[in-house]
């Protein structure tokens, strides 16, 4: 049998990476949900769920149990199966990304060399940008087969608010990508582990720029047109109930998470804890402080994404495409050329 | 049969049944759905080819953001089986004669070239479809080419936005 000779051992160590992460993706977001409640509630000086176990930590599991356990409508004139596959759309999406982010240094066990990364591919970024504007479909599917005006509506404003963001989002990248001279991901965060500066120095301009796509990406608040209550009612998922609905606001949450993980990568070092040196260290010892200190730096800009949300009004239509095209892409456009130029004057 | 062989043929079976999934689908935005997943096979056969930038490229541009205008003008025309535009015998018949012709004309043609026969497919060989010597090639040999194509580029956009202000 030629066809059946793998690595296996090669392929149950993939296996197991990608349980594990799902799992985990799935786990912080869940717990993400909680952060946001207790942080909106921080902000605006009220207690927050607070009744499910101690500080309502089980509030989360409530939600889930809550969204499982509810009826399921499916709208009789909707397309049934596009129905369906809109949620489950949204969510593999926003999971697909996990594949190319490098989560720490290699590690030891049972005489093997695990990398803590589930694909090295050399075209890391360009991946990412494919499941982002994978991601879109999701709602435009949802939103088209609920056979609802104010979610066909809304699927609408999130694919041109997808698109409009996803083309300053890729200029804002290409700075970055001439100073590293590598799509991969891991060499971007290897570079800075063995560089003096993360990139975000050398980057500050394409760094905000792409911070706000992202925000605009996610659906978040000031961002979060697709779903105005005042306007659309509840948005594209209007007609979702039961976990289908619990599905696109999870999606919404591991989207955070993922691209938290992907700024933190690019532009912030990944899993490098500045001021230690790695080397004094056992190697898993290493490769654990590694992905303790990636995990730091993903919660950190959560919180930075949550204190936005509470603090900041939404952006009316227009506001949010004139931002896009007008000054976004511009100043994507500048910050292009003034690194290009200085990588010249350098030469 | 190698893994790489099976993956070409269900690659290859998966593009033809979407493909022609695009055609017999009565709903607008079914076809567009599935002429997507034509797009992923044939990112699929570039990726077996050793082309990852060409795949995901590929993936970015026509499953990403083309089939999402597609699916934004059928939407928003709100096109419905039962209103579709009733087209006359005459017509399909002369439709399915040019089609049919063209798909004789581009079989005998496969089977004639001289280059194409007893070969295989090559299957993660070349490096041509990577990104360092894809622009090496487009920035040395092919440059007059690629900025021609620029231009090209440049001025639709140009259009585009002056047809968009009227």
């Amino acid at each position: 049998m030629t066809i059946l000779s793998f690595d296996w051992a090669f392929i149950i160590e993939k296996l197991i990476m990608i349980a594990i992460i799902v799992f985990a993706s799935l786990g912080i977001a869940l717990y993400t949900t909680f952060g946001e409640r207790k942080v909106a509630a921080i902000l605006q000086d009220r207690p927050g769920p607070s009744r499910a176990g101690p500080f309502g930590l089980l509030q989360p599991l409530a939600d889930g149990l809550k969204l499982i356990t509810k009826e399921e409508i499916i709208p009789s004139h909707a397309d049934k199966w596009l129905f369906i596959l809109g949620p489950g759309l949204a969510m593999t999406a926003s999971l697909l990304t996990c594949a190319v982010i490098p989560w720490g240094t290699a590690i030891h066990v049972f005489g093997r060399t695990v990398e803590l990364q589930i694909a090295d591919i050399n075209i890391g970024i360009l991946y990412v940008f494919a499941v982002v504007s994978m991601g879109v479909y999701g709602i435009m599917i949802g939103g088209w087969a609920s056979n609802n005006k104010f979610s066909l509506l809304s699927a609408l404003r999130a694919a041109s608010q997808a698109i409009s963001y996803e083309l300053a989002m890729g200029l804002a990248l290409i700075g970055l990508l001439m100073t590293t001279g590598s799509l991969s991901l891991k060499t971007i965060v290897e570079a800075q582990v063995a560089g003096n500066w993360w990139n975000v120095v050398y980057q500050p301009l394409g760094f905000l720029i792409f911070f706000i796509c992202a925000m605009a990406e996610c659906n978040r608040t000031p961002f979060d047109l697709p779903e105005a209550e005042n306007e659309l009612n509840f948005g594209y998922h209007q007609e979702y109930s039961s976990m289908k609905l619990g599905f696109y606001l999870f999606a919404e949450y591991i989207n955070m998470i993922m691209s938290s993980a992907i700024m933190a990568s690019m532009y912030f070092g990944g899993y490098d804890l500045p001021f230690f040196d790695e080397s004094t260290v056992a190697p898993n010892i290493a490769a654990m402080i590694g992905v303790g200190t990636l995990l730091i730096k993903i919660v950190l800009f959560i919180f930075l994404f949550m204190w936005i949300r509470w603090t900041i009004p939404r952006f009316r239509y227009d506001q949010l495409m004139s931002l896009g095209w007008k000054t976004m892409i511009p100043l994507a456009l500048f910050n292009m050329l003034l690194t290009g130029a200085i990588i010249l004057a350098k030469l | 049969m190698s893994t790489l062989e099976i993956l070409f043929y269900a690659l290859s079976a998966f593009a033809i049944i979407s493909a022609v999934m695009v055609l017999v689908s009565k709903n607008p935005i079914h076809s567009v759905l599935w002429l997507i997943l034509v797009f992923f096979a044939i990112s699929g056969h570039y990726i077996l080819l050793n082309a990852q930038f060409l795949a995901i490229v590929n993936i970015i541009v026509y499953a990403g953001a083309i089939m999402v205008l597609f699916l934004f003008v059928i939407m928003l025309m709100n096109i419905k089986q039962e209103n579709e535009f009733k087209k006359h015998l005459l017509v399909k018949f002369i439709g399915v004669l040019s089609g049919g012709s063209f798909l004789v004309l581009l079989v005998s043609l496969v089977k004639q070239t001289v280059q194409l026969q007893g070969q295989k497919v090559l299957l993660k060989e070349g490096n041509i479809g990577l990104i360092h010597p894809l622009g090496k090639a487009l920035f040395t040999d092919y440059v007059v080419p690629f900025e021609i194509s620029s231009v090209l580029f440049l001025s639709a956009m140009v259009g585009a936005v002056i047809i968009g202000k009227k």
